[in-house]
């Protein structure tokens, strides 16, 4: 693939907006979350000003490796993000997305404390609970299209979602996770009524966890992306159809978010699986199937 | 010709002077010089046949020569069968010894009816996979010797009761490399299958070497199962002999392309190839048979090294690879119906598919560091086994990339773990917690071994993405789902183990200068290849596995591109560049307060005490987490090892009747 100007363009315009848009809906979550607990909630903006407030703390760390991974789990958060936008190889996406997880789960580590570590190692487990959907979906992408490329995914002429509904249910499964919403939010939550509330980021400060905040913003726009790729086939109509539907997706996981407590890891984990295996393996052998008759 | 055979013959002589000698001061520089030797060699061995055609067949028989070289190895394989025969009765193994002297006396008989009828038109023969091979061997295996001499030291320290076997663990050490450079470098299967006893011999006695109760059953266990293997090789090439009266792998393959392109139906071809993979896979110890390489640990570091990295199981891994043009499930091998079939590809298939993902559930509850790397190296050697299987050019690729990263990788890794267990005394990864601080030169280079195990932009990955998009072209669902799944739990136990490794735990001493200098050379070394290789790899696929590939596999570019293309090559190659920059500017430079850590008010300030209910202080002691309950190893290995079982037998009682067939023609004087 040529890297040619608009990709360059591309790439800027998700290294500004993406977390600007990311802050943006973490702001309308709040708001909504809100709303729907009976309160009014805090401005829209909040996040920003969030971050604003922890770059302006006293630096203070709890020892000399911990920021290095945390700033590595933002870059390579970023490189995933870029490559996407710019149309690379799905695989080689979901590959870096991996390596900015596994950052972020060794930052934790690497402080040697309890509280940490109980998230690290819940955080590790909901990698491992949503890896096979997040990989089986790529592979669904590559059948329809017969490209990992999601410059050829996005102007592709079918319409991946029709084939994918399986998948698509799936991976709004293991949004959940992804999102850190109840009933899955197991190492990180927003909400003070869970048992283990700060988890990874408990022995992160000040700029640390302004960093680890806009790196979750532009993963999230990354996720939406993804959700949006389902409905991509170069049309305008449906690309207008994909941002309502990843609108609504967010909603859903706000919703199923003040609708649940928190459940055991062994659910996260049975339940994950079996989605994948359920909606993604079947879709999977669907697919084969008709692929078989030539009528994909 | 000259410097293959020098190849072969220089470890041989060198390990017979290492069991002559007792005294340290000779065996040290003997050891290093003739590893520096055997190195050199290798790549002079590459570098001047690299310009020269795809491949190479040398060494006709007819000779003298070859015949005497012929007899010599008759003799030495009578000699192996009496020993193993011998000590099977010692040790009340008998089962042992009624394989080894069945498959001698098979192989005896064969060479003495029909064998010695064949004309041979090449002996060795030489492409791009054996030079890759030769590499390995010649670099990965004397480092692994070379650190062994400092490690082996302290081993005797500490088992300073019985009298000093060094001499003989070192002739071990090196008999085991000439053998593997035979099995790479042999073109006669009777050949091939000489040194592939003699690796199997070498594994038996080196992880015996320490006469305890369980290493004399590990070690039988190991024999048993591949003399098992050992057995298939006879009866293929007894078929392969009596039936088409050739018995030269080039032959072979030729043969059994042309019946495949044609889409005949050749049974024989396809019995032999299910026989050869099938010693394969108990070599690779794939499940049913991998105990043996679990039990293998029992002896030294070096030899668990030695047999997962350079030698041993990708002796096994060589000859799938080597079989791959014959295997595949588009037409599951060798029929063209669409019925359910059970052809080698099939077996293959769904036993590395089966390994991969099993092996990698049972490294979940692993909390012994040399058990951890076992299962991976099982579950890798599945991928690899998988790969060939596919029988594709973009799975063939994928396979000899995971062999070549592999290779590196976990020999790294086995011999730093051997180096923390000499200095911490523990080989367990709960007690290498802190070793940041403690030995930060060695975390360090465990760390980037692990994490060119599984992590993105190494090497291994690199492989795994091919490796996944040949299993989607080849239409395979089940595989595909059990790579997902594996490579998701692959992520789990190395990261928890990585996290551990990096915890920075207050207050811990360096110890790290105890060290010996034999072993950082070689670790150092290590990591200097593991760098160079996730750097170079586009030249490695572009200038050799490629070339090789192409002898095999038509309309190659497109398939093999699609896998990598150019830019995505560039985009790892630019990431690792960037990954081992970052931390050499950014690592470990904070000019910020340091705080102490969060423990709900009650920690004492130093980090490692807190105050407990009674007023009194309290350790800290933090543990992973095995989710033992759900992941049970013993579970786990037990399906495994059925539904290979299911596998295997429904792939060999496919070719049962061919096998009754061909004994009755066998029997019958060739009347048939």
């Amino acid at each position: 693939m040529e890297i040619g100007l608009t990709q360059v363009l591309i790439a800027v315009a998700y290294l500004i907006f993406g977390p600007l848009l990311g802050g943006l809906l973490a702001g309308i979550d709040r708001k909504i979350t809100a709303k729907m607990q009976g309160r009014f909630g805090p401005p829209i903006l909040q996040p920003f000003y969030d971050v604003r407030k922890l770059f302006e703390k006293e630096p203070v760390t709890i020892n000399t490796g911990q920021d290095f991974y945390v700033m590595c789990c933002l870059i390579f958060m970023i490189i995933t993000g870029v490559l996407f936008f710019i149309g690379e190889n799905l695989l080689l996406i979901m590959f870096t997305l991996t390596t900015a997880g596994a950052f972020l789960v060794i930052a934790a580590y690497c402080s040697n404390s309890p509280y940490s570590q109980v998230g690290a190692s819940r955080e590790l487990l909901q990698m491992m609970a949503y890896e096979p959907m997040v990989l089986l979906m790529a592979v669904g992408m590559y059948m329809i299209n017969h490209s990992f490329y999601v410059k050829d995914i996005v102007t592709g002429d079918k319409l991946s979602f029709v084939y994918l509904i399986g998948m698509f249910i799936g991976y709004l499964f293991i949004l959940t996770i992804k999102f850190r919403k109840s009933p899955f939010d197991l190492s990180l939550s927003h909400h003070a009524h869970q048992e283990l509330v700060k988890g990874v980021t408990t022995e992160f400060s000040g700029r640390t966890l302004a960093a680890l905040e806009i790196s979750h913003w532009y993963e999230n726009i990354f996720l939406l992306g993804f959700l949006f790729l389902f409905f991509a086939n170069g049309t305008w109509l449906l690309a207008l159809i994909g941002v309502v539907v990843c609108l609504l997706a967010y909603f859903l996981e706000i919703l199923i978010d003040n609708g649940y407590a928190r459940m055991k890891w062994q659910f996260t984990l049975k339940s994950s699986w079996f989605v994948t295996i359920i909606f993604g393996g079947l879709n999977l052998v669907l697919l084969y199937f008709f692929g078989s008759f030539e009528l994909l | 010709m000259g410097i293959i055979i020098f190849l072969i013959l220089f470890p041989l002589v060198i390990s017979l002077f290492l069991l002559l000698i007792k005294s340290d001061k000779i065996r040290g520089p003997l050891v290093i010089f003739s590893s520096i030797v055997i190195a050199a060699s290798s790549i002079a061995f590459v570098v001047t046949r690299f310009g020269r055609p795809a491949k190479q067949l040398l060494w006709p028989g007819g000779g003298t020569d070859t015949e005497m070289v012929g007899y010599a190895m008759m003799a030495i394989e009578v000699a192996i069968a009496v020993l193993i025969i011998v000590l099977g009765i010692k040790y009340k193994k008998v089962l042992s010894s009624v394989l080894a002297f069945l498959q001698c006396g098979l192989l005896v008989w064969f060479e003495f009816t029909k064998g010695h009828e064949i004309e041979i038109a090449s002996n060795l023969s030489v492409d791009k996979l054996s030079m890759i091979m030769v590499l390995i061997i010649g670099i990965i295996g004397t480092l692994i010797c070379v650190y062994a001499l400092g490690y082996m030291k302290d081993f005797a320290h500490h088992h300073s009761e019985g009298k000093d076997r060094r001499p003989y663990f070192f002739f071990l050490m090196f008999l085991f490399l000439s053998a593997m450079f035979g099995i790479v470098l042999t073109n006669n299967l009777i050949w091939m299958y000489f040194f592939w006893e003699i690796t199997t011999l070498c594994s038996f006695l080196l992880i015996g070497y320490t006469r305890t109760p369980e290493a004399i059953r590990n070690s039988f266990r190991a024999v048993l199962f591949n003399l098992i293997g050992g057995l298939a090789f006879v009866v293929a090439i007894i078929t392969i002999g009596n039936i088409f009266s050739f018995i030269e792998f080039d032959q072979f393959l030729e043969y059994g392309r042309t019946v495949k392109a044609n889409g005949q139906l050749d049974i024989a071809v396809s019995l032999a190839v299910t026989l050869l993979a099938f010693a394969g896979i108990t070599k690779a110890a794939q499940f049913p048979f991998s105990s043996w390489l679990l039990g293998a640990m029992v002896a030294p570091t070096p030899t668990s090294a030695l047999l997962h990295s350079s030698t041993m199981v990708k002796a096994g891994v060589f000859m799938i690879i080597k079989l791959s043009p014959l295997l595949g499930v588009d037409n599951m091998g060798f029929t063209q119906s669409h019925a359910i079939d059970f052809g080698p590809g099939f077996m293959v298939v769904m036993v590395g598919g089966i390994t991969f993902l099993m092996a990698s559930f049972a490294a979940v509850s692993q909390s012994n560091a040399k058990r951890v790397l076992a299962y991976s190296t099982i579950a890798n050697l599945g991928l690899i086994v998988l790969c060939a299987g596919i029988g594709t050019a973009a799975g063939v690729w994928a396979a000899i990339m995971l062999l070549i990263f592999h290779a590196v990788t976990k020999s790294l890794l086995f011999l730093s773990v051997g180096t923390a267990e000499h200095n911490i005394g523990s080989r367990d990864i709960e007690d290498m917690d802190g070793l940041f601080g403690r030995m930060p030169r060695l975390a360090l280079f465990m760390i980037i071994g692990i994490a060119a195990m599984f992590l993105a932009p190494f090497g291994m990955l690199i492989s795994k993405w091919a490796a996944l998009q040949s299993v989607i072209d080849s239409g395979n669902v089940w595989v595909i789902l059990m790579i997902c799944f594996g490579s998701a739990i692959t992520l789990f136990y190395w990261t928890k183990w990585l996290g551990k490794l990096s915890a920075i735990v207050a207050n811990r001493d360096n110890i790290q200068d105890k060290v010996h200098k034999e072993e950082w050379a070689s670790l150092g070394t290590h990591i200097v290849l593991v760098v160079l290789i996730s750097l170079c790899f586009p030249i490695i696929s572009d200038k050799m596995l490629i070339p090789y590939l192409s002898n095999y596999f038509q309309g190659l570019e497109p398939a093999v591109s699609a896998a990598l293309s150019s830019d995505n090559m560039l985009i790892m190659v630019l990431l690792v560049a960037a990954i081992l920059i970052i931390p050499l500017l950014f690592y470990g430079r904070t000019r910020k307060r340091i705080a102490p850590l969060y423990m709900a008010g009650v920690n004492k300030g130093d980090n490692l005490t807190f105050e407990g209910s009674m007023e009194q202080d309290e350790p800290v002691s933090l543990r992973n987490w095995y989710l033992a309950d759900f992941f049970r190893e013993k579970l786990m290995s037990r399906i495994a090892i059925i539904a290979t079982c299911v596998v295997l037998t429904l792939t060999l009682s496919y070719h049962a009747a061919v096998g009754i067939r061909l004994i009755e023609y066998l029997l019958g004087g060739g009347a048939a």
